[in-house]
């Protein structure tokens, strides 16, 4: 749709402010990605957590089911390889991927 | 009762200031401003106005602080001139499209170089695009009167944005005029405290002064226009208001001996009470000449001032201050562009006067009108004409 995501201007909050509180959390930063993701290779994973630290979107979350561990969200994965580049281990590398698999289930999980 | 005191104009603008019992004043010094925010400076020292005054390190910042703390929801108050309100220039745009009723006394100076601390219109005209409601005073009564309606308008939930009240540099701010000074239960029935519709605060937290993504920023500005645009019968109705409290009249634009008049001046500030003197003489002298004022600039008052000047052929548009390498100044610029687009044909001439506080005498007012009538005579177009130039 040509007019995806725009709001009529009559509706818009006074001078243009945001009157909800963490809404960027619903910010889709993932679709900007183009047609690759990282993907983690836990047997070579140290569990550092630098994945999660540099991310600069916050696409690293701590796994619930493995402690240690980082799952890695496709809403927020701008695609930018900077835990590829930082991983000591190079254990995060790229995977293609599909235009309809790009919301699929989270890698490594 | 009104008191009748004997006051220089900046302390007038000052005592409206704290008559509108202002919360915070955030300002820079910078000539020919100073002594409205050295006066204000004192009046919260000694206890006889409860605000913050916030000491900052320049106009850039006097403007921030003014913008974070109307944001909070206090009543503001702000002043500036030339080469200071240029310092300002980025964040007036912020205040105005994030609809903040910040209130500013500008006291009116031209702009370096050369280094000129006098007076003339071209700081305000470098703002005139800031989204501001602006206006012009023609002498002290008139800085009293709307420096407080400025509060009235600014902060009505129908209008919420910054008001400019322009005020000439030296002309007006260092003279001492007799004022007549409302008392402050008056003005305390007629100004509200400031509700703000919109505030930060930590116990409903909103994000102010976000970004516009190509997807909303036309739509951000298509709502600005039209806040400037609706304020328009607002601001005449709190002028209305004010007269009905205070007994003093207030039109965006001033029409001086025109019913009869073949040729009128057009112009804003102070100015305008020479060419009245000058209009009398030149009536006495058989001339069918008057004066219209432009006194509220943004919004521009189309209807009224098309009106004002229905009846003259000649119009002598007064611009104090200049723009480079255009046809003709601001002023002459909108009302040629004004008068064209509704198909109004006049001969309007343009002069660039008093610039860096040079006097414009009577005597040169009639010299502007012979001039624009024998162009007009001769068929020649009679435009960015520098007045009282040493050849």
């Amino acid at each position: 749709m040509a007019d995806e995501g725009m709001t009529s201007w009559k509706s818009l909050a006074l001078g243009c402010a945001m009157t909800e509180p963490g809404t960027a959390r619903r910010f889709n930063t993932g679709d900007w990605r183009s047609r690759r993701r990282p993907i983690t290779d836990r047997e070579k994973c140290i569990k550092c957590g630098l994945c999660w630290i540099i991310c600069p979107d916050m696409a690293y979350d701590p796994d619930p089911k493995a402690e240690g561990y980082y799952t890695w969200d496709s809403f927020y994965c701008k695609g930018c390889g900077i835990c590829i580049a930082e991983c000591p281990k190079q254990a995060i590398s790229w995977i293609e991927e599909k235009e309809e698999d790009k919301y699929g289930p989270a890698c490594g999980a | 009762m009104a008191r009748r005191v004997g006051l220089e104009v900046s302390l007038a603008c000052a005592e409206a200031v704290k008559l509108a019992n202002a919360d915070v004043v955030a300002a820079y010094p910078i000539t020919p401003q100073t002594h409205i925010v050295e006066h204000l400076a004192e009046l919260v020292a000694d206890g006889h106005l409860d605000a913050e005054f916030i000491p900052v390190e320049s106009e850039h910042s006097a403007m921030s602080a003014c913008i974070g703390s109307s944001a909070a929801g206090a009543r503001t108050f702000t002043s500036s001139a030339s080469q200071g309100l240029a310092l300002m220039h980025e964040m007036l745009y912020i205040a105005s499209s994030m609809r903040l009723p910040i209130v500013m006394a500008v006291a009116n100076r031209s702009l370096s170089g050369p280094i000129s601390i006098w007076n003339d219109h071209s700081d305000v005209m470098g703002e005139r695009d800031t989204g501001w409601i602006q206006y012009f005073c023609e002498n002290g009564q008139e800085v009293l009167d709307l420096t407080l309606t400025a509060f009235k308008i600014a902060e009505d939930p129908r209008v919420l944005l910054p008001v400019m009240v322009n005020m000439d540099g030296f002309i007006l701010t260092h003279v001492i005029e007799p004022i007549l000074m409302p008392e402050q239960a008056e003005v305390d029935a007629w100004l509200p405290p400031y509700v703000p519709q919109l505030c930060l605060d930590p116990a409903k937290p909103i994000s102010m002064g976000m970004v516009g993504v190509p997807e909303v920023y036309t739509e951000a500005k298509r709502a600005q226009v039209q806040a400037i645009n609706d304020s328009y019968p607002i601001i005449l109705e709190h002028w209305a208001s004010f007269a009905k409290q205070f007994g003093r009249s207030y039109q965006p634009v001033e029409s001086y001996r025109t019913e009869d008049a073949e040729a009128v001046f057009v112009s804003m500030g102070s100015l305008s009470e020479t060419i009245m003197s000058a209009v009398d003489e030149m009536r006495a002298a058989g001339q069918k000449v008057g004066v219209v004022r432009i006194r509220l600039w943004r919004p521009f008052p189309v209807a009224e001032f098309t009106k004002a000047v229905a009846k003259a052929e000649t119009l002598v548009v007064i611009d104090r201050n200049l723009t480079f390498g255009a046809p003709a100044g601001p002023v002459a610029t909108e009302v040629r562009a004004l008068l064209f687009s509704q198909g109004i044909q006049k001969y309007v001439a343009n002069f660039e006067a008093g610039l860096g506080g040079r006097d414009v005498t009577r005597d040169q007012f009639k010299e502007m009108l012979a001039k624009a009538q024998k162009a007009k005579a001769a068929g020649q177009d009679m435009t960015c004409e520098m007045v009282g130039v040493k050849e």
